[in-house]
């Protein structure tokens, strides 16, 4: 009998894949108990050489055009659909789930990139315009990206929580550091792959393993991360990053998990400008 | 060349003050349960103009009982086009005693009547007027089929613009369903309380509106009141994020209108003589108490003599004095606080190393006053380049390239307002895609209008306000 290649799952830093610089990785089993993976335990220092790849990159991506966004998304599903059987298992390994309940998830994950790709040509369309201001003026609002965005991946599912995280606000134009959640950091990883082969230039998704709690309050206090997705933590911890948030103001929010143009939205401001018109 | 002009003061007959007043809750001016009176002063020549009660906690308590119940039985069972009406009332009524609002709205913040008469007291009007249109339409605002209102309201203003900042904030949060208390400025409160006239005589229900007077002890009484639903906040950078973090733990929604820093770039092909016009409106609108005041002159350096030459020549032109004179462009400052800071903060210009101007002119001697005053040789670690002052101050730096100008630019933890001049359309698109700025003013500075989104970037606050992105201020959506 051949001997497996078992696979190290390491964290997605800047578009290279680093093990923890704390040295630190943590035991994760399967549902029956059994041994699956040491992944990275992200320490504070992993998640601020994070935060410097997602700000570097912040202004590519941000000027990429939409319709070039909007390729690079739907190539992450390109290139997850030819990757189904590896993130089918690892969802039956994590989550204890059928294989048709594994395929179902899939599925709906890669169908997910598809619909907020088709969005990030059309949300300034539809939520910008122009505004009939009383005068010679012409006056136009515009939704442009915050910047740089954390994400704390709620326990709902080990694959679709992550998309339905990252996906919007990909495609409102900002860069990421997305915190996997404890028990799922293998579909975490295993989408980072997808995520660098497909485009998405390094370090507009990070992705770090490892205990949401021990790394929020670091999250909190950074004064170069612009918004936060809470949805994965507790209430306790989140209020927690609540307060330290409002040092700079982070715009902090939680999310049902709903596919819909509001979660691009909560993470752009709107931008309003104005001209006079003569001759 | 001086020019004379004969005094042209505004007639204060108009205005019927009170020497005491009373709170606004449920439809009726009450006497507050043991709050103490205070003095507000016309800061032009330091008289009390009236006394007005420090709203207490249990003030605020029935206040917001007199909303909540106004919601429950009446607002909210109001179809949107019927609460429209009451708005567009209030619109007229405002526009009928437009002349008496002015005046008292001068006496009170001691702002030029020339601006209240044509700004603020307009503006206010167009902002109940823009959103009674909205009442009945909210399900084509963008924000789902069934966009429903939060319930209950708290509004604390500012001091700056008191009717105008009050109308902002009332007009959509009444279109959209709610129910408001709103706590004017301590130094500010006498137009919002002859704005609840104005809501007797529109025959709004009874508790819809209520304003309650007071000072921080007032506004935090309410921020922390577990019967409202959402706060929406003007005001400074740092107060903005004391009641960010006291909603923590809370189901409480939150807007916020914060400071600024604003940045008005000036590139070397910019028309002069109108960019000019411009910086003076940027910065020395309203003595500069204005949040998103172009108080950052960033000019390339190539033109700067003759810039600097051109404004010293149009800023020894404003006159200075009496805010009801007609032909008087700089007011009085609203306080006696805020006159210290502003001091301070000019101080700190001369001991950092920036060299200060000012054109001669003849102050009052009564009253709160600062001249007009730019410093240059600024550098971007001096105070006066990363501190709101709020008053009639600019801080002049200089640029080489394009790049460099929006790098000043952005270079700050604000994210309120900026300016591009220039005559060329790619560089005026370029230079607003990249400033960090809720709003951009090119070729031209400190407009306003209520189909138009106000609201700023990073701390410059949460949320904006006017034009169908506002109404998102005020409904929770579906998703």
């Amino acid at each position: 009998m051949r001997i497996d290649v078992k696979k190290t799952y390491k964290l997605f830093i800047g578009g290279q894949f680093p093990r923890s610089e704390s040295g630190r990785s943590y035991e994760l089993f399967d549902s029956k108990g059994n041994f699956l993976a040491n992944p990275a335990l992200a320490s504070r220092k992993d998640l601020r050489d994070a935060v410097v790849a997602a700000r570097n990159i912040s202004d590519k991506w941000s000027s990429a055009t939409a319709f070039n966004r909007s390729q690079i998304l739907y190539r992450v599903a390109e290139v997850m659909e030819g990757r189904k059987d590896q993130f089918i298992a690892e969802i039956i390994a994590q989550e204890g789930v059928t294989k048709a309940q594994a395929l179902k998830q899939v599925n709906e994950a890669i169908d997910l990139w598809v619909w907020y790709a088709g969005w990030c040509d059309k949300i300034a369309s539809v939520y910008g315009g122009t505004n009939p201001v009383s005068g010679s003026f012409y006056n136009f609002t515009t939704p442009e990206n915050l910047g740089v965005v954390a994400s704390f991946i709620s326990d709902q599912s080990s694959l679709t929580s992550i998309v339905h995280a990252v996906a919007p606000i990909l495609a409102g134009g900002n860069t990421l550091v997305a915190v996997a959640h404890e028990d799922y950091p293998l579909s975490a990883i295993t989408l980072s792959e997808v995520i660098a082969t497909s485009d998405v230039p390094g370090g507009v998704v990070n992705i770090l393993t490892g205990k949401a709690k021990e790394i929020a309050p670091w999250v909190g206090s950074h004064m170069d991360i612009d918004g936060v997705d809470g949805s994965g933590l507790d209430s306790t911890t989140y209020d927690a990053l609540r307060k330290d948030g409002a040092d700079n103001l982070k715009r902090i929010n939680r999310f049902d998990e709903v596919k819909s143009p509001q979660r691009i939205l909560a993470y752009m401001e709107h931008k309003t400008v104005w001209h006079p018109i003569g001759i | 060349m001086k020019f004379e002009y004969a005094p042209a003061p505004e007639s204060t007959a108009i205005v019927d003050i009170q020497s005491d007043y009373n709170l606004f809750i449920d439809g009726k001016f009450v006497p507050s349960k043991g709050g103490k009176r205070f003095a507000t002063m016309n800061p032009a020549n330091e008289q009390v103009l009236a006394k007005v009660t420090q709203g207490t906690a249990a003030d605020v308590d029935r206040a917001v009982k007199a909303a909540t119940n106004a919601y429950k039985k009446t607002w909210s069972k109001l179809p949107g086009a019927d609460r429209g009406k009451y708005l567009f009332r209030i619109a007229r009524i405002l526009q009928e005693r437009a002349r008496e609002f002015a005046v008292l709205e001068s006496m009170d913040n001691g702002k030029p009547i020339r601006e209240t008469r044509d700004t603020d007291i307009p503006l206010a009007a167009a902002h109940f007027f823009y959103h009674a249109g909205w009442a009945d339409k909210l399900e084509h605002a963008g924000l789902g089929a069934n966009p429903k209102a939060h319930g209950v309201v708290g509004q604390i203003i500012p001091w700056n613009f008191p009717l105008l900042m009050l109308a902002w904030k009332i007009a959509p949060a009444l279109a959209t369903g709610n129910t408001v208390v709103l706590k004017p400025a301590e130094t500010t409160p006498l137009t919002a309380l002859l704005f609840a006239e104005v809501c007797q005589q529109a025959e709004l229900p009874n508790g819809v509106v209520n304003i309650v007077t007071g000072d921080g002890a007032t506004g935090s009484a309410l921020v922390n009141h577990p019967g409202i639903q959402k706060i929406a906040f003007t005001g400074s950078t740092e107060v903005g994020k004391l009641i960010a973090r006291s909603v923590v733990g809370t189901k409480k929604a939150l807007t916020l209108e914060l400071g600024g820093k604003g940045a008005n770039i000036v590139f070397e092909d910019a028309p002069i003589d109108e960019t000019v016009e411009g910086i003076i409106n940027g910065i020395y609108f309203n003595q500069g108490h204005v949040c998103c005041a172009g108080s950052r002159l960033l000019v390339q350096e190539n033109i700067k003599d003759e810039l600097i030459e051109k404004l010293k020549r149009r800023m020894s032109m404003i006159r200075v004095g009496d805010p009801l004179d007609k032909n008087t462009d700089l007011g009085a400052i609203n306080s006696k606080a805020q006159l210290t800071k502003i001091q301070e903060l000019a101080q700190s210009g001369d001991t950092e190393g920036a060299e200060r101007w000012s054109p001669e002119c003849q102050l009052p001697e009564k009253g709160f006053w600062f001249p007009p005053t730019f410093f240059t040789g600024v550098s971007q670690s001096h105070r006066i380049a990363r501190e709101e002052i709020f008053g009639p101050v600019l801080s002049v730096i200089t640029f080489r390239t394009p790049s460099e100008a929006i790098e000043k630019a952005n270079n700050t933890p604000y994210g309120l307002s900026a300016g591009i001049w220039t005559d060329k359309g790619s560089r005026i698109l370029w230079s607003a895609q990249q400033l960090k700025a809720g709003v951009i003013w090119a070729n031209t500075f400190n407009k306003f209008d209520p189909a138009s989104p106000f609201g700023g970037y990073k701390e410059s606050g949460w949320g904006r306000e006017g034009g169908r992105h506002g109404l998102a201020a005020y409904l929770k959506g579906d998703m």
